[in-house]
């Protein structure tokens, strides 16, 4: 079978004057389609900029990412990210803020109607169509986080890239927001590549969890893949013997094999 | 038993809070509303009034000596009543009442100030947006905004062979740099995550510029363009004094000739208030147009 997405060979450095410093070493990842990968990792080991190559923000100094066997090097909506700290646009409502997208993205091939359609049925999809007139100032930020991902959602995109996306919420936010992500994943069979720190959330929404070892030149330790049969329920699942001994193999390697040493800077 | 009667007690207690709780504050705050504005409205009237009316006091005492150089406010009342009371008359060409003169002199820095914000929003986003423009433009923006405005009149009279259009010309080059300089940091400091935004929907040049330079530098802009709507009222009354015609800065250079000081001290007092006001007005403009757009 043919990868979806592959991450051949990729190197990352940043150059700062006469110093080079080198991020990422050798990535090699091949994602099939509908997949649901994490990528987890202490922080600094590079996983944000392993995304943003992925999205096409940065440039890979060597290597190359395809999708669908064509080489991508610049951003586009078929690789639709949700940002950590949302980045909905202050200005517009949150309907109008899936319009900029949607507009741009579909503006030729829907018409204002079926567009209209399209971005509540998103909404809907993460519960927020009572919002959307509201301003992004308006709402908490658990429904900022929801709203991004509807955006990210209706540019159709091809892979959905999450960058830490609850990163910023409290747990019981969090914990709805994972299960709304689950629920869309299971709906839409949309291949997602998400950045976390959190073992927990690796392991309830992974097929696959991606463990970058510690940088510089940091590159991928382990893949493990996550047996786990879906629906899945967090509750059922904390008593589960496969989820926890997922979640200890990830933490094994996070806190034995590759600690974090914050000296080492 | 116990604990569900006391969950009873709970259940049936809380669905009847929240009705009382909003009935009675939607009655105390229709009770005390007028009284609020009026308190509101005097603590903001009543110190400037005092004040006025303690400077008018001691400038009629200072004054009201036949020796005294300049007019005493009773004196103003009496010699220019037709201008304070009649802004509006009209008894040909040049004898108009001063509104019709501040009329004229905002139509200059309607236009001056207009073209100054076109071209300096312009220019601003070229700075903001690219550093090889900021390294060329700004070392010489920095050395052209210090020129004081009159001395630009004399070269715009020279261009232009007119006196209208150079006054107009004096606005613009006064009020543009304020409005080139904040759209500039303006532009500068749209965060990455907008840029990112952009990057991924593909919006062309143009796009970004309407869609998310504007917007999100437009607290910026609205800085510049109060601060440059107040450099244009002070260019617009120094240059109509030196090139003529029918605004409120001549009639000022008029009424100096004619020895009729009190018109003089009337024409300020007008050229005050009409400068407040455009303040307010651009100030307005600004808070409504960027509503929501500095909030996180």
């Amino acid at each position: 079978m043919k990868a979806y997405l592959k991450l051949d060979h990729i190197d990352k450095s940043f150059a700062r004057g006469n110093q080079v410093s080198e991020v990422l070493k050798d990535i090699r990842l091949t994602i099939d389609k509908g997949e649901f990968v994490s990528i987890i990792g202490h922080s600094g080991c590079g996983k944000s900029t392993l995304l943003n190559l992925i999205a096409g923000l940065t440039k890979v100094s060597a290597g190359a990412v395809l999708l669908e066997d064509k080489e991508v090097d610049s951003p586009g909506p078929e690789r639709a990210v949700v940002f950590q700290n949302h980045s909905l646009l202050p200005w517009l409502t949150v309907y109008e803020n899936i319009n900029l997208a949607v507009s741009k993205v579909l503006g030729r091939s829907k018409s204002r109607a079926e567009r209209h359609d399209w971005i509540m049925r998103n909404l809907d999809l993460v519960q927020m169509a009572h919002a959307k007139d509201k301003r992004p100032a308006e709402i908490s930020g658990g429904m900022k986080q929801r709203v991004g991902i509807a955006r990210a959602l209706a540019m159709e995109p091809k892979i959905l890239l999450l960058d830490e996306p609850f990163g910023a919420l409290d747990a019981l936010t969090r914990a709805h927001l994972q299960d709304a992500v689950m629920d869309i994943h299971s709906r839409l069979g949309s291949t997602t590549i998400m950045i976390t720190h959190d073992v927990d959330e690796a392991v309830l929404l992974s097929d696959r969890i991606v463990m970058m070892t510690n940088g510089p030149a940091a590159t991928i330790g382990e893949v493990l893949a996550v047996p786990l049969a879906r629906p899945r329920r967090r509750i059922e699942l904390s008593s589960d013997r496969t989820f926890l001994r997922c979640r200890e193999a990830v933490l094994k390697f996070l806190y034995e094999r590759h600690r974090f040493v914050e000296a080492a800077e | 038993m116990s604990i569900q009667t006391i969950e009873d007690t709970t259940v049936k207690v809380f669905p009847a809070k929240p009705a009382e709780v909003i009935a009675f504050t939607a009655k105390a705050r229709r009770r005390i509303d007028p009284i609020v504005i009026a308190g509101k409205l005097a603590s903001a009237l009543v110190p400037p009034a005092i004040v006025i009316a303690l400077m008018l006091v001691v400038w009629q005492i200072a004054c009201s000596s036949p020796t005294a150089s300049l007019p005493p406010p009773s004196q103003v009342w009496n010699e220019a009543y037709d201008l304070i009371a009649h802004p509006f008359f009209n008894n040909g060409p040049q004898d108009i009442g001063l509104a019709w003169r501040v009329l004229i002199s905002l139509q200059r820095v309607a236009i001056g100030f207009g073209l100054a914000a076109v071209v300096g929003v312009a220019l601003g986003a070229l700075v903001g947006q690219s550093i090889w423009a900021m390294r060329g433009l700004d070392p010489v923006f920095q050395i052209l905004r210090t020129v004081p405005p009159l001395a630009w009149l004399p070269l715009s009279l020279a261009a232009f062979r007119d006196s209208s259009p150079s006054a107009i010309f004096v606005i613009f080059i006064t009020s543009i740099w304020p409005i080139i300089i904040n759209t500039a940091v303006g532009v500068r400091n749209i965060p990455e995550d907008y840029r990112n935004v952009s990057r991924i929907l593909r919006l062309n040049q143009f796009e970004f510029f309407v869609k998310i330079m504007v917007p999100a530098a437009a607290p910026y802009i609205f800085t510049g363009l109060r601060i440059g709507i107040g450099l244009s009222w002070l260019a617009i009354v120094a240059a109509e004094m030196l090139t003529g015609g029918v605004g409120i800065g001549f009639f000022i250079w008029d009424a100096w000739n004619s020895s009729r000081l009190p018109d003089i001290i009337v024409a300020l007092a007008y050229i005050g208030v009409t400068g407040f006001c455009l303040d307010r007005l651009v100030a307005a403009v600004g808070a409504f147009v960027t509503r929501g757009t500095t909030a996180k």
